[in-house]
């Protein structure tokens, strides 16, 4: 490790930039829409209708249960025989929507268990509801309760987008190699590209104990 | 026991109507039969071993717990059933609710919204009142049961006694017909009881029709006009204060004053 080691990389700052930029609106997109996507998820686990349920159930088991790697594939090299075609960038973000929505939503689910009963009953004995009942009341507190788990989740589609290069997303960890490949520098590539991977966790570390402090004296 | 089950027709000043409730949870018949009615203004206080069914016959009233067999009806209108006689849909029976204040024995306040929120919550969201109007009617409520410095302080904040005061405040908010109260001072420390109380019983010189549930004997036989005493799911003793503490008639509730100590 010397300094033109550190002078290679910055001249290839152009990739790295490029790579930053993807995994940052990867992370960033997957994080928010998968949130709001396992909100959406998490009812159906307590609908009355018994197929909705199992359907649910299944979901949630099946992206569990699957490599994601497996299910990258299936998105990006599976779906074009069915005549969906998605480009390389969009392919990897649907992927980590999907397979991480369903993570949340088995998140959201086990904060929905652990809502104290007589909450929830407070909600129905006033005339609370259906949607008005998870826009105001289970909502918040499910969002609020789980944000230590939500945060761990973040952190691994952090980790998980950097499966992506494997179908040619130009992400951190694919700018690095690229460049280790040309230059033979493989140490100083992907130690600085750790680091990198490190700061954006630290980033959303920051974030979510921000979150946390707030939501701690509104949850019970 | 049919002999205490609504000695008179139901007049216009009827507020509660109970008939013929009953309730099992599985073996376990909890409900057998219950009666009573009550006048606007009146204040009930229902009591009875631990046990005895309290809490479900008020989870019954407010449809909480749907009942196996009998009728609710609120203000000559029938609880969880439509004109027509079927069943009421969500809708139907979220408004019918509204019109029912409870009052839970842990507060059940909405941890995320302030005092105010929670006052507010139920009359803008499921009553789809003027926000502006319901919120100068909050802040008057929380005036009244002497909140008026806590209303955007969140609920955590909040001694116990102050929080079934918000309590309190987020019942009547509603403009309920009939208040129900299950053990509002059991889970406070004895030093808070009193303020909880107090409201209550200016709650009750005002002229609200309530049921309460509670261990306060004192505070029973001074507040209520009547006295129902309930034992394995049935009511034995359907009376006025004064008879009831000084001659009980039943074993079961001479037994009950002497386990609360009540002289
Ligand atoms: N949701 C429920 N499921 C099963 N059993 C219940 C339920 N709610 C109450 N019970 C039973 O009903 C009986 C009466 O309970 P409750 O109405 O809470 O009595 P009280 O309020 O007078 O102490 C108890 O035996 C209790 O175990
Ligand atoms: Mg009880």
């Amino acid at each position: 490790m010397n300094l033109t080691d550190f002078q290679i990389i910055y001249d290839e700052r152009e990739t790295i930039y490029q790579g930053i930029e993807a995994t940052l609106s990867l992370v960033f997109i997957s994080g928010v829409v998968s949130v709001f996507v396992g909100l959406v998820l998490t009812p159906l686990f307590f609908s009355k209708v018994s197929w909705l349920r199992k359907a649910v159930e299944w979901l949630c088991s099946a992206m569990r249960c699957s490599p994601f790697l497996l299910f990258v594939y299936v998105i990006y090299f599976g779906l074009p025989s069915y005549g969906i075609n998605f480009d390389k960038y969009t392919s990897g973000l649907v992927a980590l929507i999907v397979y991480h929505s369903a993570y949340m939503a088995i998140i959201l689910r086990s904060a929905w268990v652990d809502i104290p009963a007589d909450i929830l009953e407070a909600g129905t004995a006033y005339g609370f509801r259906g949607a008005a009942m998870i826009r105001r009341i289970i909502g918040p507190l499910l969002l609020m309760r789980s944000i230590p788990m939500v945060g761990n989740q973040w952190i691994q589609i952090i980790k998980d987008s950097a499966y992506l290069g494997i179908i040619s997303v130009v992400d951190i960890t694919a700018a690095f190699n690229s460049i280790q490949s040309i230059y033979f520098n493989p140490f100083v590539c992907f130690i600085v590209a750790g680091l990198m991977y490190w700061l954006l966790c630290l980033l959303i570390e920051f974030i979510v104990n921000g979150v946390a402090h707030y939501a701690r004296e509104r949850i019970a | 026991m049919n002999a205490i089950a609504n000695p008179k027709p139901a007049t216009t000043d009827t507020v509660l109507r109970v008939q013929g409730i009953s309730k099992s949870f599985g073996d376990n018949h909890v409900l057998k039969d219950i009666s009573f009615d009550m006048q606007k203004g009146e204040v009930v206080s229902l009591l009875g071993p631990s046990g005895c069914g309290k809490s479900t016959l008020l989870r019954c009233i407010n449809w909480l717990e749907e009942p196996d067999a009998g009728h609710i009806r609120l203000n000559s209108e029938r609880m969880g059933y439509a004109g027509s006689g079927a069943k009421m849909n969500d809708t139907q029976l979220s408004q019918m609710r509204s019109r029912i204040g409870m009052v839970f024995q842990h507060f059940a306040l909405w941890p995320h919204m302030t005092v105010l929120e929670n006052v507010m919550a139920s009359p803008v969201h499921v009553q789809k009142r003027d926000r502006k109007e319901v919120e100068n009617e909050a802040r008057a409520v929380l005036k009244r049961v002497g909140l008026e410095d806590k209303m955007d302080m969140l609920p955590s904040r909040l001694s116990g006694g102050q929080k079934q005061r918000v309590g309190i405040a987020r019942a009547l908010a509603m403009k309920p017909e009939i208040l129900l109260f299950d053990e509002p001072t059991s889970a406070l420390d004895p030093m808070l009881v009193g303020e909880v109380l107090e409201v209550m019983r200016d709650l009750a010189a005002d002229g609200a029709t309530m049921v309460i549930v509670t261990h306060e004997m004192k505070f029973a036989r001074q507040v209520s006009s009547r006295i129902i005493f309930m034992d394995s799911g049935h009511i034995i003793e359907n009376r006025s204060p004064e008879d009831f503490f000084d001659h009980p008639q039943t074993d079961k509730a001479k037994t009950f004053l002497h386990s609360v100590q009540y002289k």
